[in-house]
C-alpha cells in the first residue's frame, strides 16, 4: 500500500529509480535542487529547472504543463549530494492564476518505474504561495528517504531559490522564467509540418522506453558541463529543434500541448444522462476486488435509493393523513363542496409526491438495472449465478477468490433487479439452511421444503469446493438418518467427498469427534506459534462440515463439539453448513440459542429477513440453485476431483 | 469566482449555462489551537464539527453529522470527524458532500450548521470559514468567515433549499449557542 504522506512526514525508499508525478489544476512548472551535506545548493548548476531540465540523476519537464513527471535515478546523483528538493511554481503568464489557493490542492505521487504508488501527498493548505517545495529526498546513512514538506513561498520562486541558500537566486528564476515563456511560446498549436512530425516521433520513440535508456551510457543522465544550465544559450525556436536523439525525454503528450495563456481550468461539462456502467468500476486491487467492491456499490446504492423512496411516500402518506384530519375537522367543511374540494386537494398532493418518488427510483432503478446487465455477465465463477457461462468454461482456480456468492437479494420495490449476495471468504460465521420456513403461502410442503434445503447446501458446498485451489477445501457430511442421499447425489457421485456421509449415532461421534480434535491442534499449534509442529497426518485444508437433520442422532455431547466447531472452529479452517428446522431442536428450549444466534441463516425459498448495513431493509434472500436439468454442477465437480487426484 | 457571501444573501445553484449543480460540497475549516510545548497533550484543542440537517415541510426527516456520517438516502455525505482542526490556511477540515440529485424528493431544505463541541466561542477561533463548492469542478461557489463572529459557539451557516427544478442557497450566518446541531433545530426552525 502507498502510504499517503503528511506534512513533515518521511518514508523510506526501497528503490533508487524511481518517478515523481505532480499534478494539479492549472499548469506549473516544476523543478529540483541539489544540495549537499550541509543543505546548500552549490549553485545555478545545482538546479534542474525548464531552462536546464537534466542534471544527473533527474530530469525534469522544459515546459509549464499540469501535470509533471520527474525521472529520478538516485544512483546516478553524484556522492556530494545529500537532498534532492522538488519545487513547483507558477508561471508568470498573462491570465493564469498567480497563487496556488486559487487551485485545488496539488497532488504528488512517488511511485517506482512500474507505476506502482511508494507515497502519495496532497499539498492542501495552500493560499498565497506562487512556489512551493513540495518534497524532499535525502541521503539517511547509505539509503534514501522521502519526506513531505510542502513549504510554500508568497514571494515565488526567486525566494524559494533564496531559501536554499543560492545567491543568484532572482537571476535562476528569471532565467527560468524565460524558458518556461520559450516553451510556452514553442507549444503554440501549430498546423502540423514535417518538422513537427519528426520531433512527434522522436518523442514517442524515446517515451516509453525511458527505464532502458535511463541506465545506458549516453542517457539522459550524463554529466552536463557546468554552467550550462543556467544561462544556456536560448535554443533556436521551432519544435524541430528538440534534440534528436538521446536528448532529455519529453514527457508531454504530443497532442496535449498547454496553450500560450491558458485560462482559468474549465472542467468538462459533465456529460448530459448517466454513463453507460462498465463492469469493474469500482477500487481494487485485481479485477476480483473490484467486481466485489462494485457489486456492493450497488446494494448500497439499491439500499440508499429505496430508503429515499420509502421515506418521500410515508411523508407524503403522513402529510395526506394531517391534512384530511384538518379539513375534518374544520366545521365549516363538513358538509357542502369545501370539504370536497380540500380532500381532494390533499390527495392531490399526495400523488403527486409519490409519483416524483417513483420517478426518481425507476431513474436509479434503470441505472442499476443496466449495470448489473454488464456486471453479470463479467463475474467469475465464485460470484456468478449457476447459469452464467462462467460455470461452463470452468477451470480448476490455482488462488482462492476473495469471496464467494451466497444468493441474491431483493426489495419488493427493486423487482426484477437482484443483487448478487457476496460475502468475504474464509466464511467468519457458519451457515444455517433452514428447512423450517414458516410456510402460509407457499405450496412448497414440508418434505419438499428439506430436500431443497440440502440442495441448496450442496449447491453451496460444491460452489465452494469449485473456486478454491485443488486440495484446499474438503467437505464432509454428516445424514444421521441417510435421508439425504438423493440430494447428496452431485456430492457423492463424482467422488468430491473424501468420506461418504457419516450415518448413524456412531457416524455423527466419529466425524465430529475428528473435527474437534483437529480444531484443538490446530488452535494450539496457532497459539504455541509451532504450525509445523502439527502431526504429518493432520489435514490442513479448510473444511466445510455439512449436518443434515440437525439433531437427529445427536447425543448431548455432539450438541457440544456442534457448538464447540461453530465458536471455534471459522478461526481454524472449520466451517459449518447446518440443514435444519429449529423447530426440531425445540426440546433443547434455550441451550441452542447462541448456536442459531452464531450461524448465518439462509432459507431454500425466497424469504426476506437478511437486513442490509447501511438502513435495515428487509431484503428477500433467494438461494443460487443450478437450474433444472443442468449438469453444471456435476462438471465442475468431476473436474475438481481431476485435479485433486492429479495433485496427489 | 468566489461570492463572499453576506447575511441573507441568496445564490441561485443554476449554473450560467443553464445546467444544475449536480453535486457540492459544504467545507469548513479552521485552525488549530496552538501546540503546547510542555504537557502538550494538554493543548485545548478545538473541535468545530459541521452538520447537515434535511428537513421536508420544516420537519427534520434526516441528519448528517459525525455519528451519522451519511444520511439513509445516501444523498448527504460527511467526510469525517476532524477533531483538532487544520493548517487554517484555506484546506478544508470537514466537508460535507450533497449529491442533489438523490436527495428525496420530499426534502425540500438542507441546513448546514456549524458548532464548537469544545465550547469555545468564534472569538477564540482562528480563519474559522465555511465554503460552499461545486463538487465536480471544484469551483468556490460562496465563502464564508466565521472568525471575530462574537460570543457564539455555534452557527447556521446556509440553507440549500428547492426553487423551482433547481436548487438556491442562501447565506443564513444566525449564531446560535449549542454543542451538538440538536441544541440548534428551535434555532434553525425560524429560518426556514
Amino acid at each position: 500500500m502507498a502510504a499517503e504522506l503528511v506534512r513533515g512526514q518521511n518514508h523510506p525508499l526501497a528503490r533508487n529509480r524511481i518517478e515523481i508525478r505532480i499534478s494539479a489544476d492549472a499548469p506549473f512548472v516544476a523543478g529540483a535542487t541539489l544540495a549537499d551535506e550541509s543543505g546548500r545548493v552549490r549553485g545555478a548548476d545545482g538546479v534542474a529547472h525548464p531552462g536546464a531540465p537534466t542534471l544527473p540523476g533527474i530530469e525534469v519537464s522544459r515546459q509549464a504543463a499540469a501535470e509533471h513527471r520527474l525521472a529520478v535515478d538516485l544512483d546516478a546523483m553524484p556522492e556530494t549530494v545529500h537532498r534532492v528538493s522538488v519545487l513547483i511554481a507558477l508561471p508568470a503568464t498573462p491570465g493564469g492564476p498567480t497563487r496556488f489557493g486559487a487551485l485545488a490542492a496539488p497532488r504528488a505521487a512517488v511511485t517506482g518505474l512500474d507505476g506502482t504508488e511508494v507515497a502519495g501527498y496532497t499539498l492542501t493548505g495552500l493560499d498565497a504561495e506562487s512556489a512551493v517545495v513540495v518534497l524532499e529526498l535525502y541521503r539517511r546513512h547509505t539509503a534514501w528517504k522521502i519526506r513531505a514538506v510542502g513549504q510554500g513561498y508568497a514571494a515565488g520562486l526567486p525566494a524559494l531559490l533564496d531559501d536554499q541558500g543560492l545567491p543568484q537566486a532572482a537571476e535562476l528564476a528569471r532565467g527560468i522564467e524565460e524558458a518556461v515563456a520559450r516553451g510556452l511560446a514553442r507549444s503554440v498549436p501549430a498546423p502540423t509540418t514535417d518538422a513537427d512530425r519528426s520531433r512527434r516521433t522522436a518523442a514517442s520513440a524515446h517515451g516509453p522506453d525511458l527505464p532502458g535508456t535511463a541506465t545506458a551510457a549516453g542517457s539522459p543522465y550524463d554529466v552536463q558541463t557546468p554552467g550550462d544550465s543556467a544561462v544556456r544559450p536560448a535554443p533556436p525556436e521551432g519544435p524541430a529543434a528538440a534534440p534528436p536523439t538521446g536528448g532529455p525525454v519529453d514527457y508531454t503528450h504530443p497532442k496535449r500541448r498547454q496553450p500560450p495563456s491558458p485560462p482559468a481550468p474549465e472542467a468538462p461539462a459533465p456529460a448530459d444522462g448517466p454513463v453507460p456502467p462498465v463492469a469493474g468500476d469500482a477500487v481494487g486491487w485485481s479485477m476480483d476486488e473490484r467486481l466485489y467492491n462494485q457489486v456492493w456499490g450497488m446494494f448500497e446504492d439499491l439500499a440508499r435509493s429505496t430508503a429515499a423512496y420509502r421515506s418521500a411516500v410515508d411523508f407524503a402518506d403522513s402529510r395526506l393523513e394531517k391534512e384530511l384530519d384538518q379539513v375534518l375537522s374544520d366545521p365549516r367543511s363538513r358538509l357542502g363542496s369545501a370539504g370536497d374540494a380540500a380532500r381532494e386537494a390533499a390527495r392531490a398532493r399526495q400523488a403527486q409526491l409519490v409519483d416524483q418518488a417513483q420517478a426518481v427510483l425507476d431513474r436509479d432503478l434503470a441505472q442499476l438495472a443496466a449495470e448489473s446487465e454488464v456486471v453479470e455477465p463479467a463475474l467469475p465463477p465464485a460470484y456468478a449465478r449457476w447459469d452464467n457461462p462462467a460455470w461452463h468454461g470452468y477451470r480448476v482456480p490455482t488462488e482462492p477468490p476473495m469471496a464467494v456468492r451466497l444468493g441474491d437479494l431483493h426489495l419488493p420495490e427493486s423487482d426484477p433487479l437482484r443483487i448478487p449476495m457476496l460475502v468475504r471468504l474464509p466464511l467468519e460465521r457458519g451457515l444455517w439452511i433452514d428447512s423450517g420456513v414458516p410456510d402460509e403461502s407457499r405450496s412448497v410442503e414440508a418434505g419438499e421444503l428439506r430436500h431443497l434445503a440440502l440442495q441448496t447446501a450442496v449447491a453451496l458446498a460444491a460452489r465452494l469446493l469449485a473456486v478454491h485451489p485443488a486440495g484446499e477445501f474438503g467437505v464432509r457430511v454428516i445424514d444421521p438418518a441417510g435421508a439425504g442421499a438423493s440430494a447428496l447425489a452431485p456430492l457423492t457421485e463424482t467422488g468430491a467427498l473424501d468420506t461418504p456421509p457419516a450415518t448413524g449415532a456412531a457416524g455423527v461421534a466419529g466425524t465430529l469427534g475428528s473435527l474437534t480434535e483437529r480444531v484443538d491442534l490446530v488452535q494450539m499449534a496457532v497459539r504455541g506459534g509451532a504450525s509445523d509442529a502439527l502431526p504429518s497426518g493432520l489435514d490442513t485444508s479448510r473444511q466445510l462440515l455439512i449436518v443434515h437433520d440437525f439433531p437427529h442422532g445427536f447425543d448431548d455431547r455432539a450438541v457440544t463439539q456442534l457448538r464447540y466447531l461453530a465458536d471455534e472452529g471459522p478461526d481454524v479452517g472449520v466451517h459449518l453448513l447446518l440443514v435444519a428446522d429449529r423447530e426440531d431442536a425445540a426440546a433443547y428450549g434455550p441451550l441452542l440459542d447462541p448456536l442459531w444466534r452464531s450461524l448465518m441463516r439462509l432459507t431454500p425459498v425466497p424469504d426476506d429477513h437478511l437486513a442490509d448495513p447501511w438502513v435495515g431493509h428487509a431484503w428477500t434472500y433467494e438461494p443460487c440453485l443450478v437450474p433444472p436439468g443442468s449438469h453444471v454442477l456435476q462438471g465442475v465437480l468431476t473436474q475438481v476431483v481431476a485435479a485433486r487426484t492429479k495433485r496427489t | 469566482m468566489t461570492v463572499n457571501m453576506t447575511k441573507g444573501q441568496a445564490i441561485s445553484l443554476e449554473k450560467k449555462d443553464g445546467g444544475s449543480l449536480s453535486a457540492v460540497r459544504m467545507g469548513l475549516g479552521w485552525k488549530a489551537a496552538p501546540r503546547r510545548g510542555l504537557f502538550g497533550s494538554r493543548t485545548r484543542e478545538i473541535d468545530l464539527d459541521a452538520s447537515a440537517v434535511l428537513f421536508a415541510d420544516k420537519q427534520p426527516v434526516d441528519v448528517v453529522f459525525f455519528r451519522h456520517l451519511v444520511s439513509d438516502d445516501g444523498s448527504v455525505r460527511h467526510t469525517g470527524d476532524n477533531l483538532v482542526g487544520g493548517a487554517g490556511q484555506g484546506g478544508d477540515d470537514e466537508a460535507i458532500l450533497v449529491d442533489l440529485a438523490r436527495v428525496p424528493v420530499h426534502v425540500d431544505q438542507i441546513v448546514f450548521t456549524v458548532n464548537s463541541f469544545t465550547g469555545q466561542t468564534f472569538q477564540e477561533v482562528q480563519n474559522a470559514f465555511c465554503r460552499l463548492v461545486d463538487e465536480t469542478t471544484g469551483q468556490e461557489l460562496a465563502r464564508y468567515t466565521l472568525d471575530g463572529g462574537g460570543e457564539y459557539t455555534a452557527q447556521i451557516m446556509a440553507k440549500v433549499h428547492r426553487s423551482g427544478s433547481g436548487w438556491t442557497m442562501t447565506a443564513l450566518g444566525v449564531p446560535a449557542r449549542g454543542r451538538t446541531f440538536q441544541d440548534l433545530v428551535p434555532a434553525i426552525l425560524p429560518n426556514l
